[in-house]
């Protein structure tokens, strides 16, 4: 953060980034000599907004914090209640969770393995990913019925059930991807150009993602062998044979290689799970008021750890609803990988981290050791700080409780 | 093999082969069974038991009640988030999913959509 | 006298000059887009831009110098469009030739590439003075190569006119085959001067959005974008005159396709290398020139040297 002639502001608003933060660049001639991060752009209150709805309401509210990750927030939110609840899932509801979760993770890493084609500057590969990616969504519109938030999920189990005549398109969409993804590794390896692009850049040695407290490909990419799925299985992945792909190049090249890794991992997977989808109903009668209890559950999004903690209160609605998404853990890491760096390198740097904003800008409340430090507030106080702030403005609030009549009854 | 431009085969192939994009508004896109499109509701079942109203996550329908046996649905478009919450929660099937998604429109008035069953089956007074 | 003026404002000048850099633009396009499985654009695309860019409104920013933030993409346009009254199309007659014009011909092409920079600088904006400086950074990798690969050709040809060269090659058809690896290294450098994929880092979108176009709306922009088309295809005929100067004395007509052909060529080869190659770092791109395209067109140079005492 020494010395440094100007800023170059990336973002809010910029090419690089498909989601809104800033990251000012203090920059020397074309070298980063440091970085600032600035969250927050996407906060919606979406955790406040959980409090005021029933649990079934809150499925779909959860569900719609990310498009991409959709099925990883809804499942682990379900999984939480249902910890609560003490309900113990019937194992065809399991298996399917795990069908489209791991659908879900191949279609989140196709779209990567673009995203990050365009940072470079080789659209091509884009598109074709794209491309590809249209043959997962097709299948999961066929079998949840939306291309993207599938709310398959509900609180017990799952809604909808796969039938037999499914099962053969599945396998073989399966394996053209196959065939596309085996295709896509060897140009992410053996073209030049790209691996001049992705080699050496966005350094992370194996120590730095220990103590910066990254998760999920990034941390995989330096030799940390951390997934969720192996150490705390959930859903069906006690059962299911697979790898967990390390790589041992600390950098964008080595994250490519993970996610490629692990595309061909999940096609493994969903073939197991379709071989072995047991018998059996597919929910179980949950309660529409949750006993009292807290529960805090993990799953293994496409971009990492996500943790859901969910405290009940008796109600049918629930207390608290905190949620930790992967990228926020990650985002820390950003300034580390690009010192000395070039600002060309930024972009895909960033990108590598497959940043996911809408899922990380939640509240996180820093308490100082000074009790009395005006830069933190408590929840009443900042109620009524921009109540009064609003009312300055001009705004009338007894018009506004007309105009926005509540969900439900 | 390193060398760059390893894409070259796919892409001179593709110079000859159709192109993936289906142009959309002349082409029609066919949406699989079981999609979740906009919402048809039977009146003649409807017991007006009111779960799908509790259960609605933006609050998007509102049934209201005509007569004995009796009952008018009507759906705000807007709101709707096409979950289909309320076709799995109503106890007699009275609500189900089309495949109908090309909803947008330039009349915000059109798109509260209401089931009357006032007049015989099941006819939407606006579309 | 009505003859010049033809010349001027029809062809080749600046009817001609714009309809095929609209052409060309529109044929890169839908090139591009079918090598990735697309439909691409349709034929009016580009014609259709410049119209609406003209019907914008231009907002200058308050810290840009406004004159000359202004006057660049004129004199942009203006250059390119004089480099096509030298350049041989499909005849070795050019509207006006005197020895020398080649440089004169290098020269002009060489502006854009200079006001592409003093526009970005003048804009005073973090991501124009970014990609101007880039801009003028690839200058010096590019233009040595192809400055040698052209007068080394100019060089076995013994003149510095373009029409004499051509006239020159053309009685000496088997030379051609010598100056191909010159013909590589002037794609290559062609590349680089137009900024497209690989070495388009002065106008890498997700970097420093639009380099020195950041702040360019309305008609500049305009200016700017007609002048790079027309760049395309100027540096496409220079490049067919040089390095393929074959069937340049038959019938006008049939002469003409054989021109517009070559130039298809050039364009459709630079549109392969926009699809197949990632965007490479400014370092990268300064190493790749020095190391490998340099030493490859002073070869050519020798070569050229090697054979015209063979000659004589």
């Amino acid at each position: 953060m020494s010395n440094y002639d100007f800023i170059v502001p990336i973002g809010p608003q910029h090419p690089a980034l498909k989601e809104p933060e800033t990251f000012l660049l203090m920059m020397s001639g074309e070298k980063i000599k440091g970085m600032n991060v600035r969250l927050g752009y996407n906060h919606r209150g979406i955790e406040k907004a959980c409090e005021g709805q029933t649990y079934i309401q809150d499925l779909y509210l959860i569900e719609r914090v990310c498009g991409i990750c959709s099925h990883s927030h809804a499942s682990c939110f379900a999984q939480a209640v249902e910890e609560i609840a003490g309900l113990e899932l019937p194992k065809r509801a399991l298996y399917i969770r795990t069908l489209i979760g791991e659908l879900e993770r191949i279609h989140s890493h196709l779209l990567w393995l673009g995203v990050a084609g365009h940072e470079i500057g080789f659209d091509t590969l884009l598109m074709y990913t794209w491309r590809d990616r249209e043959i997962v969504m097709d299948i999961l519109a066929l079998l949840t019925g939306n291309r993207v938030n599938y709310s398959i999920n509900t609180i017990g189990g799952v809604r909808r059930d796969i039938t037999t005549e499914q099962i053969p398109q599945i396998l073989k969409a399966i394996d053209t991807l196959e065939e596309r993804t085996k295709y896509y590794a060897k140009v992410a390896t053996e073209d030049t150009t790209i691996t001049a692009r992705l080699s050496g850049i966005g350094l992370l040695s194996h120590d730095n993602v220990l103590k910066l407290g990254v998760v999920g490909p990034t941390a995989r990419a330096s030799g940390v062998k951390r997934d969720v799925r192996k150490d705390d299985p959930y859903a069906a992945y006690g059962e299911i044979d697979f790898n967990v792909i390390t790589d041992d190049h600390c950098d964008v090249y080595g994250r490519t290689l993970v996610r490629v890794g692990e595309l061909m991992e999940s096609y493994k997977i969903i073939r197991q799970v379709l071989a072995k989808l047991p018998e059996g109903p597919i929910t179980v009668k949950a309660p529409r008021k949750i006993p009292v209890g807290q529960a805090v559950s993990r799953y293994e999004a496409p971009r990492g750890e996500d943790l859901h903690y969910v405290k009940s209160n008796g109600t049918d609605k629930p207390d608290r609803v905190k949620v930790r998404a992967p990228t926020l853990a990650n985002v820390q890491a950003v300034a580390e990988m690009l010192k000395d760096r070039y600002l060309a390198d930024m972009p895909i740097v960033v990108a590598a981290i497959d940043p996911c904003f809408s899922c990380t800008d939640r509240m996180t409340s820093i308490s100082t050791a000074d009790k009395d430090d005006k830069t933190f507030m408590s929840w009443p106080k900042l109620r009524t700080y921009s109540i009064e702030w609003y009312s300055r403005q001009g705004v009338d609030f007894s018009d506004l409780n007309k105009k926005f009549k509540a969900p439900g009854i | 093999m390193r060398w760059p431009g390893r894409m070259i085969n796919q892409v001179l192939q593709s110079l000859f082969k159709k192109p993936a994009t289906s142009s959309y508004p002349f082409v029609k896109a066919e949406m699989p069974e079981k999609y979740r499109g906009k919402l048809n509701y039977h009146p003649e079942s409807c017991i007006g038991c009111m779960i799908c109203v509790k259960d609605c996550p933006t609050g998007a329908i509102t049934i209201k009640k005509l007569a004995d046996k009796k009952f008018q649905c009507e759906i705000d478009l807007t709101r709707c988030i096409y979950c289909a919450q309320c076709v799995d929660s109503c106890p007699k099937k009275a609500l189900e999913s089309t495949k109908e998604f090309e909803l947008a429109g330039l009349n915000k008035s059109k798109l509260k959509v209401i089931f009357n069953a006032e007049t015989c089956g099941n006819s939407e007074a606006k579309a | 006298m009505v003859n010049t003026l033809f010349h001027i404002f029809i062809f080749p000048g600046f009817l001609f000059a714009c309809v095929s850099g609209l052409a060309a633009e529109y044929i890169d396009r839908k090139l591009y887009a079918k090598m990735q499985n697309r439909i691409g654009p349709p034929w009016f695309q580009p014609v259709a831009d410049c119209i609406k860019l003209f019907a914008k409104e231009v907002i200058i920013p308050q810290q840009a110098d406004s004159r000359i933030f202004t006057f660049v993409p004129v004199l942009a346009f203006a250059a390119v469009l004089t480099s096509f009254f030298y350049i041989p199309l499909w005849n070795v007659k050019t509207l006006s030739s005197f020895n020398g014009d080649l440089i004169v011909v290098l020269y002009l092409l060489t502006i854009p590439t200079l006001t592409f920079f003093l526009g970005g600088w003048y804009a005073r904006s973090v991501f124009s003075m970014i990609g101007a400086a880039r801009s003028i950074i690839q200058l010096f990798a590019y233009e040595i190569p192809l400055f040698i690969s052209i007068l080394a050709v100019a060089m076995l040809a013994d003149t510095l006119s373009l029409s004499e060269i051509t006239v020159f090659y053309s009685k000496h058809l088997w030379l051609i085959l010598i100056n191909l690896p010159g013909f590589v290294v002037a794609i290559i450098a062609l590349i680089g001067k137009l900024e497209k994929a690989p070495f388009d880092t002065p106008e890498a979108e997700t970097e420093i959005v639009a380099g020195s176009f950041t702040e360019y709306s309305g008609r500049p922009l305009a200016f700017f974008k007609l002048a790079i088309d027309m760049e395309l295809v100027a540096g496409s005929s220079l490049l067919a005159a040089i390095f393929l100067p074959f069937g340049l004395n038959i019938h006008p007509v049939p002469g003409f396709m054989l021109y517009l052909i070559k130039v298809l060529f050039v364009v459709a080869l630079i549109s392969v290398s926009r699809t197949i190659f990632a965007r490479l770092r400014i370092d990268q791109m300064i190493n790749f020139c020095w190391k490998y395209v340099a030493p490859i067109a002073f070869l050519q140079l020798v070569l050229d040297l090697f054979v015209k005492g063979l000659i004589r």
